[in-house]
């Protein structure tokens, strides 16, 4: 075969640097901008939302708690105040309406690290891996929940790395960020995207809360899809893009609906044809196949500029 | 194809067998996992005793359940008292605690912990700070103490924020000099806040005062215990009538004890123990 591929580049001499990457800058702009809210006040004393991801509170008016970790305390055994029922009640609320797993690829702060990880594992060109399974997460979610209900504590919170970076940069660096190396590690030399895409029970829980979110990615241009691969390469649930993107009939709907799907919108950034694009759930428009290049069709086009 | 019936698979199906391997093999992960995180939030749940909670903390088992690790009372505090533990610190990671020789509570009245606590982890009913209990002061270094040498030194008891409620001076008898007085600084479990202050601002290289969980630092009477006193008192009348006449034990040696005279006992007579 040929020179191998690396996924993006054809899209990067296409379309310039820039568009071939707008929405890997965009969350990560946003992942950044969420980390500033609570980190301007540690750093510049410049407080806006206080707390970490588990529980926070926002210019002192907008409470907001992870409904994961209040499940888990309510497991427990604990019966919450009504400040933190509130929080986790407008997390939710957002969550259904935008997707749940829009947290996974825009908030929340493994997902750099597993990018990263999936980054250096392309480059080092580590085919082999351990194949777990995507579902492999709710079992995970699953023993999280026992845990916490058998311990009678928020046991989890002992461990996730989510909350455990977020902590460790806020409040001072924690020698638990090291979990961090190790989701790496797994990353990039057992299993592909094995944290975020097969492990994390928080992305479970989130997964469970994606069905009727509003943002969605659509293979609209499914038609001009050259077969290049590039989506399925960067996708880290490849799963979800196949059902949109290579429908058995084509009145199969272009919305990507598979709840794994963290709307990252990296398909739509590598693909040279432009195949893919943001929209909502009901968007069902399909581009038509393009109008054979003839050279009538041509001196159209020179004729109108 | 046409053999199989809807979508299962027949018993001695390959793909059933394989199916069912996998499905008992994340079984058994999950299980192991589960069993794991359980285990190491059972050793978490020990808490060291020099690690204070902040005030209004629910008793460790459910603080646990409770605290979701967010922080929020450490930002609200204004004098960095609290901190969140790190792996290593002692208490369960990301819970909040402080360390009252190294920063103590400075009760501020209007507890901004407890209000910025989201789940109730710190009990919102807390509202009058007296009325916290975050450990007891407990004078565990007795001989050191340089006011149980006979020194004037009082600090404890001046920098207590419920002076002479929670700490009072005790005037004893100094028996070494044989003519001044000893100031023992008694610390009152019923005031006491757990505070630190005490602690933090005790003058020796290592305090003498020291706070502690409540659980270290109370001793409980059994439950059948009753103290004659107090069920006189109740009776209304002497409980037991009469004297008993205990042996009195004299310079002289064993011999010159007089058996007690358990006939006075009412109840034992002469058939009394031993005969």
């Amino acid at each position: 075969m040929s020179v191998k591929r690396e996924p993006g580049v054809e899209a990067r001499q296409q379309l310039g640097w820039f568009k071939a990457n707008q929405w890997l800058l965009a969350r990560r702009a946003t992942q950044l901008g969420f980390f500033m809210l609570f980190a301007s006040g540690p750093l510049f004393g410049i407080w806006i939302a206080k707390g970490t991801l588990a529980s926070s509170m926002t210019l002192d008016v907008l409470p907001l708690t992870d409904p994961l970790v209040l499940l888990q305390a309510l497991i427990a055994g604990h019966r919450p105040e009504s400040l933190a029922l509130i929080g986790a009640g407008i997390v939710l609320g957002a969550y259904l309406l935008i997707g749940g797993r829009v947290y996974c690829s825009w908030v929340c702060p493994v997902n750099p690290v597993t990018d990263l990880a999936a980054w250096v594992r392309r480059k080092l060109d580590i085919q082999k891996g351990w194949n777990l399974k995507p579902k492999t997460r709710l079992w995970m979610l699953g023993a999280i929940l026992v845990a916490a209900f058998i311990s009678g504590t928020i046991a989890f919170e002992l461990i996730n790395p989510i909350t455990t970076l977020y902590r460790g940069l806020l409040f001072g660096v924690s020698w638990g960020m090291a979990t961090l190396l190790l989701i790496f590690l797994f990353d990039v030399f057992v299993t592909r995207d094995g944290w975020c895409g097969h492990v994390c029970p928080v992305g479970a829980f989130y997964g469970l809360v994606n069905t009727t979110g509003l943002l969605r990615v659509s293979a609209r241009g499914r038609q001009r899809c050259d077969d290049c691969m590039d989506c399925y390469a960067v996708c880290p649930e490849m799963h979800v893009i196949a059902p949109a993107l290579n429908a058995a009939d084509t009145r199969d709907t272009p919305i990507i609906t598979d709840i794994d799907c963290t709307a990252c919108g990296r398909c739509i950034d590598v693909c040279p044809e432009r195949v893919f694009n943001f929209t909502h759930r009901f968007d069902q428009r399909v581009d038509q196949p393009p109008a054979p290049k003839t050279m009538t069709a041509r001196s159209h086009l020179v004729t109108a500029a | 194809m046409a053999l199989t019936k809807k979508k299962g698979y027949g018993p001695a199906d390959p793909k059933r067998r394989r199916a069912l391997k996998e499905m008992a093999m994340y079984a058994a992960g999950t299980a192991g996992i589960a069993a794991a995180v359980t285990g190491f939030a059972g050793q978490s749940r020990s808490l060291p005793a020099e690690t204070l909670r902040p005030p209004g903390a629910l008793p460790e088992h459910d603080f646990q359940s409770a605290c979701v690790r967010c922080g929020l009372c450490v930002r609200a505090c204004p004098y960095n008292t609290l901190k969140l533990a790190e792996f290593g610190d002692g208490p369960a990671i990301g819970t909040p605690y402080f360390v009252a020789r190294q920063v103590p509570c400075e009760m501020c009245d209007d507890i901004p912990c407890v209000v910025a606590c989201p789940t109730g982890a710190l009990d919102h009913s807390l509202t009058d700070i007296d009325n916290a209990r975050m450990g007891e002061a407990s004078l565990v270094g007795r001989t050191a103490c340089l006011n149980m040498l006979g020194l004037r030194c009082d600090v404890c008891y001046r920098v207590c924020p419920v002076i002479d409620k929670a700490i009072t001076l005790q005037l004893t008898h100094n028996a070494r000099t044989k003519k001044h007085t000893i100031f023992e600084p008694v610390v009152h479990p019923d005031a006491c806040t757990g505070c630190g202050k005490c602690e933090k601002s005790c003058v020796l290289e290592v305090a003498a005062i020291r706070v502690l969980p409540k659980k270290l630092t109370h001793g409980q009477i059994g439950e059948h215990y009753r103290l004659g006193w107090e069920e006189k008192n109740k009776a209304g009348k002497e409980l037991v009538p009469g004297v008993i006449d205990l042996p009195d034990r004299l310079p002289g040696g064993p011999s010159d004890i007089e058996p007690p005279s358990l006939s006075k006992i009412p109840g034992l007579g002469k058939t009394g123990v031993g005969q």
